[in-house]
């Protein structure tokens, strides 16, 4: 087996277990949601709800405001 | 760090990046206009010496279209957009306000050396990479500046979570960093040889089939990320916003999103189906170029049905209706291009006018209509005014669309008219058209994509005229609008 076949093959099996990996992310998403560990459409209002003012979808506590407003 | 109460966004970067936008777009197009001319009126090549000239000036088009005008409205409405979904705001870091500003003031030199480099004629000859290396060392300065400022803002955000546009914008600066490196990987010939010939002069660093490959895994890149993923993250901030409606499915586009990164990095290799490279990795590109359909077409059919049930806002806004289409382009060119990739079918379409056709129904349908778009509906928040006029906005969109349409249906008639002129035999295998035979049938399709240039340029100059007046004299507004742009 010379350098091109083995690059040929390569190639063919990675492609094989990144499908597995992408079908096994949509599962991942949608069993999570439906047992009520996840909510990702509540994410689509990061967009609507963006003024400065407004309140995170969620938190970041990393955030220096949000650390001023916990040692309050 | 200032209290929330005086906090408001800052738009000082997003401003200066606008102005570039609408500069290179006007010159940008305007050489694609001329050059699209010079092949109806081949005369028109000699109007400035070798400065003026096809081969001059092609790579002058694509490079002010691409690193002018699409790049800098990539970092405008990143400037703009980014700040609001993580709600913060580049006022609140003095180092991240210095580097977004640092980073214009070195794309604008940036940008002006490589127009002047390139009619000069410094040029590596490589498609869409033809800027000289020194260029090359600029360019990575300002793509790391960006990279801070975009890290830097993440970094200091309130919002936890990154908005799909931000995985977009994140994945239009990793995709460029690394694929703009690898290609450009190039040996000065003067520092090599101890001051021998132009120092402005570079051969690559890959020889033959290896070069090509390199070159065609950055060019086809070149459209994955700089002309999909951050017009993608342009559309899933502005769509919504814009109609007020939020995605469809935010999940869809979770999955859209490392569907396209999973395969846009395989299809490069069909731009060079029937050359020299190993059969397996032609194939290979073939085989992921139709896969592509399939989360190109997932971000498109979700940006289409975020519109359900408000079908209405089309004929009331021509906003929506600009962000409407664009989508149905993209959608359009990523079936298009596809069909070009497979085998038998490139047999006929490589190296005819049905590529730029294709090139075209995506960078003018989708890429500057998504921008125009975005920059309009920046503008009432960033100037605190409203749009100029909505009758000048639907004009220009009906204008632009007819040109989109007389361009690509004009190319695909010349693309494959031209494909089959040229594999025509007679009974004895010998070709029956010689090459001037082609360019005489051709002229006519050719007169017809230059009509459409002057249009979409008309177009563009109205979008222009629209957005200074927008800037300087419309009616200033009290309130902040929160979805719909208000225009006169």
């Amino acid at each position: 087996m010379d350098i091109r076949e083995l690059q040929g093959y390569a190639s063919f099996f990675m492609t094989i277990f990144l499908v597995v990996i992408l079908y096994s992310y949509i599962v991942y998403l949608y069993k999570s949601e439906k047992k009520g560990e996840k909510d990702y459409e509540k994410y689509g209002n990061i967009a609507l709800d963006d003024e400065i003012t407004s309140t995170p979808i969620e938190h970041n506590p990393k955030s220096q405001s949000e650390k001023k407003e916990l040692n309050k | 760090m200032q209290s929330n109460a005086a906090l408001e966004y800052d738009y000082s970067v997003a401003k200066l990046f606008t102005y570039t936008t609408i500069l290179f777009g006007f010159l940008g197009m305007l050489i694609g206009t001329l050059i699209a001319a010079q092949l109806a009126f081949p005369e028109l090549n000699y109007l400035m010496g070798e400065y003026g000239t096809f081969s001059r000036l092609r790579p002058l088009h694509t490079n002010i279209v691409v690193y002018g005008f699409t790049v800098s409205g990539v970092f405008a409405t990143f400037y703009y957009s980014a700040q609001r979904v993580l709600k913060v705001s580049m006022a609140e870091s003095k180092f991240l306000m210095f580097v977004g500003k640092l980073q214009f003031v070195l794309y604008v030199i940036l940008a002006l050396a490589m127009v002047v480099s390139l009619l000069m004629g410094f040029s590596s000859s490589k498609e869409y990479a033809e800027m000289e290396w020194p260029l090359d060392v600029l360019t990575v300065l300002v793509w790391v500046l960006w990279g801070v400022a975009m890290f830097g803002l993440i970094g200091i955000r309130r919002e936890k979570s990154l908005y799909i546009s931000l995985w977009y914008f994140i994945a239009c600066f990793l995709g460029v960093a690394m694929l703009y490196l690898f290609n450009n990987m190039e040996v000065p010939t003067y520092l090599a040889s101890g001051g021998l010939g132009n120092i402005m002069h570079s051969v690559s660093m890959y020889a033959g089939t290896n070069d090509a490959l390199v070159q065609w895994w950055w060019g086809h890149n070149a459209v994955a990320f700089v002309f999909t993923v951050p017009i993608i993250a342009m559309i899933y901030y502005f769509l919504p916003k814009e109609s007020g409606q939020a995605i469809y499915s935010y999940k869809l586009s979770l999955l859209s999103f490392w569907g396209l990164m999973f395969v846009y990095l395989w299809a490069g290799s069909h731009h060079l189906l029937w050359s020299t490279v190993p059969d397996w990795m032609q194939s290979m590109g073939s085989i992921f170029s139709v896969v592509l359909i399939l989360p190109s077409w997932g971000s498109a059919i979700n940006m289409l049905l975020t519109m359900k049930g408000e079908w209405n806002q089309l004929t009331e806004n021509p906003l929506i209706k600009f962000m409407v289409l664009a989508s149905t382009f993209y959608m359009l060119s990523t079936l298009e291009g596809p069909i070009q990739a497979i085998k038998s079918v490139n047999a006929i379409a490589h190296f005819t006018d049905w590529i730029p056709g294709h090139v075209h129904d995506g960078v003018l349908g989708w890429v500057a209509f998504m921008i125009m778009a975005s920059l309009f509906h920046m503008a009432p928040r960033m100037y605190k005014r409203e749009i100029y006029s909505k009758k000048l906005m639907e004009a220009q969109f009906w204008l632009q669309i007819t040109a989109v349409v007389l361009y690509f249906t004009s190319m695909w008639i010349a693309g494959i008219t031209q494909g089959m002129m040229w594999r025509a035999v007679d009974e004895y295998g010998n070709l029956m058209y010689s090459f001037i035979d082609t360019v005489a049938v051709l002229n006519p399709y050719y007169t017809i994509r230059a009509l459409a240039g002057v249009l979409y340029l008309t177009g563009f100059l109205m979008f222009a005229y629209n957005m200074y007046k927008t800037m300087t004299i419309s009616r200033k507004l009290e309130v902040e609008p929160q979805f719909r742009s208000p225009m006169a």
